[in-house]
């Protein structure tokens, strides 16, 4: 199995789609940071201005913590849109380029097969993930220095400088697990077919879908909204909610491990029960 | 004669909803065989090539490869198998060279640099080692196809179509290490070809299929000696000897004429005897030639089997 992933991780690591999602946050992390180390400070006074008669802050309130926060927070929605260019092209782009054939009469079973390049989509979810952390946070810290973190939910609750790090450790776990859900989506339909366009689109109309009935103000969609990925996938935050409220935030893992589970099982008996034409 | 099955196929049916690909097709390769499959497009070769390499299910019947179900033992038998299935594709954005470290490690072969090379060198791509794929020639392609297939050292290497696209000399250099493959290295090898001279020249067996069955199987030469050749006969005064042919016994044998030449259709014996007869009435004979190939009785043997 180890030989297959590393066969798998080469496939994916040598193709440039791969790298528009590290381009992607390559590109934008930097731009947001560099428009905050010029404007930030008037945002986190905008922000604190209710209070300021109240208060008196004190300390680097405008640091790397803060901005690893607002990055996470307004980047989260859109990375499942580059994992998807990923998750599906990784099966259907065999069958586009025919290299099934070359693939599936060697000696090894489709379940290991299918297997292996699950877990290579997983981890290239993680490496896009700890890119992201690098950036966001990693640089951040280094620009902008360290201290507490300072957040609004209806009152002001602020971090301990030491108390932090933990939380962003957790809030990316649990985004590996967001992010995985939408790579197994991805990948399910990326079996099903023989070319990747129709798997990446596909997949981004089910998320996009789905949060927008998730956001429609309409009884029906309330209750069944809780019984969608994407209402679980934004449940990383709740590791900076104080106190964290972890029968929610494992309730919503499990959902997402079901998902997970779920979506790989039907995309194995597919493979498996595949027959090769292309 | 080694008689060993190396594969031996039994009532092989697959249907595509209402479309019968393949039915009920039997077929025996034995150790040591370049055995020859041929077929008109659509007869249901690809299929039935797929099915040995497990890349499709079978609807019935069963395919044993080294005296094993393919069913229950695929990963053994396709340890011991190489193949290339229509034209090779690779992953165009590696090298030839990694392409083939990424088959052999999962065929679990010897991928040190110097088989690699090795491989390379025998197709004559080591030069191009580095290139990538996407650079490549249909020709080089289908050259770096038979490198992967042999990358593992099979006992049986199955090929279909595996001269396509390359020029008069790189099928002449497949054809030669085809039969260095059978010869010298005892390879079985499962040949897939619409190039009929190609097959007649480099097979021992083989099986002629048609709308999914099978239309005859047996050696090349059983097959090309059994039957009834078309014999064109060239003689002089042909007016007078239509004439003659037609008030004699050679009668029935005669299938056309035209200003230049009679054609017949003879047995091996009878051209010898109806030679002999048309010296003993004094005409010359400039000129008696078998027209039977593979392609005659390849044409002869679909056309039967499309009425």
């Amino acid at each position: 199995m180890s030989t297959l992933i590393w066969v798998e991780l080469q496939k994916i690591y040598k193709k440039w789609r791969t790298y528009i999602g590290f381009l992607a946050i390559g590109v934008l992390v930097p731009i947001v940071q560099i428009a905050l180390y010029f404007t930030g400070e008037g945002y986190v006074k905008a922000l604190t201005r209710n209070f300021q008669d109240s208060f008196i802050f004190v300390g680097n309130l405008f640091n790397g913590y803060l901005i690893g926060y607002l990055l996470l927070s307004s980047l989260f929605i859109h990375i499942p849109f580059l994992i998807v260019l990923v998750g599906g092209d990784i099966l259907a782009s065999e069958a586009t380029a025919g290299t099934y054939r070359m693939l599936l009469t060697r000696p090894v079973s489709r379940l290991k097969v299918v297997t292996a390049k699950y877990i290579s989509g997983i981890i290239y979810v993680a490496t896009l993930l700890a890119f992201l952390a690098l950036l966001s946070l990693g640089i951040s810290c280094l620009v902008f220095g360290t201290g507490e973190l300072i957040s609004f939910r209806g009152k002001i609750i602020i971090f301990a400088a030491d108390d932090i790090l933990w939380r962003f450790a957790a809030a990316y776990g649990f985004a590996l697990l967001s992010m995985s859900t939408v790579f197994a989506l991805a990948f399910l339909f990326s079996s099903m077919v023989e070319n990747a366009i129709g798997p990446i689109v596909a997949s981004m109309a089910v998320i996009i879908i789905l949060f927008i009935l998730s956001a429609l103000p309409i009884d029906f969609f309330k209750d069944i909204s809780p019984y969608f990925f994407t209402s679980h996938m934004i449940q990383w935050d709740g590791f900076f909610h104080d106190p964290v409220d972890y029968k929610d935030i494992i309730e919503s893992a499990l959902i997402m491990f079901a998902h997970i589970v779920g979506l790989y099982l039907i995309t194995t008996y597919i493979f498996i029960k595949k027959d090769i034409l292309s | 004669m080694n008689l060993e099955k190396i594969i031996e196929v039994k009532g092989l049916t697959k249907n595509f909803r209402k479309l019968i690909a393949v039915n009920n097709l039997d077929l025996n390769v034995y150790s040591g065989d370049v055995f020859g499959f041929l077929g008109p497009n659509g007869a249901g070769k690809s299929t039935t090539i797929r099915m040995l390499l497990s890349l499709i299910k079978p609807t019935a019947g069963s395919i044993k490869i080294f005296g094993m179900s393919l069913k229950e033992n695929r990963e053994k038998i396709l340890r011991k198998v190489g193949a290339i299935v229509e034209k090779p594709d690779f992953y165009m954005y590696l090298t030839a060279y990694k392409n083939l470290e990424i088959l052999g490690k999962i065929s679990g072969g010897d991928t040190s640099y110097k088989k690699i090379m090795e491989m390379l060198e025998l197709v004559g791509l080591s030069k191009r080692a580095k290139s990538k794929v996407k650079t490549y020639s249909h020709g080089m392609k289908q050259r770096l196809g038979i490198a992967q297939a042999l990358l593992h050292d099979p006992e049986l290497i199955i090929l279909d179509e595996p001269t396509t696209g390359l020029d008069p000399q790189g099928m002449k250099e497949i054809r030669d290490l085809i039969l260095y493959l059978s010869k010298t290295k005892n390879k079985t090898i499962f040949l897939s070809s619409h190039i009929l001279r190609e097959v007649e020249l480099i097979a021992s067996r083989m099986i002629i299929i048609n709308k999914g069955s099978t239309q005859v199987e047996g050696t090349v030469e059983e097959l090309l000696n059994s039957d009834l050749m078309s014999v064109s006969v060239e003689v002089d005064r042909m007016d007078e000897a239509v004439k003659i042919i037609h008030e004699s016994q050679w009668h029935e044998k005669l299938k056309n004429v035209n200003k230049k030449e009679m054609q017949f259709e003879l047995s091996k014996e009878e051209i010898s005897a109806l030679n002999k007869f048309l010296v003993e009435k004094d005409f010359a004979v400039s000129a008696v030639v078998p027209v039977r190939s593979l392609e005659d009785y390849f044409l002869k043997i679909t056309e039967g089997g499309d009425k």
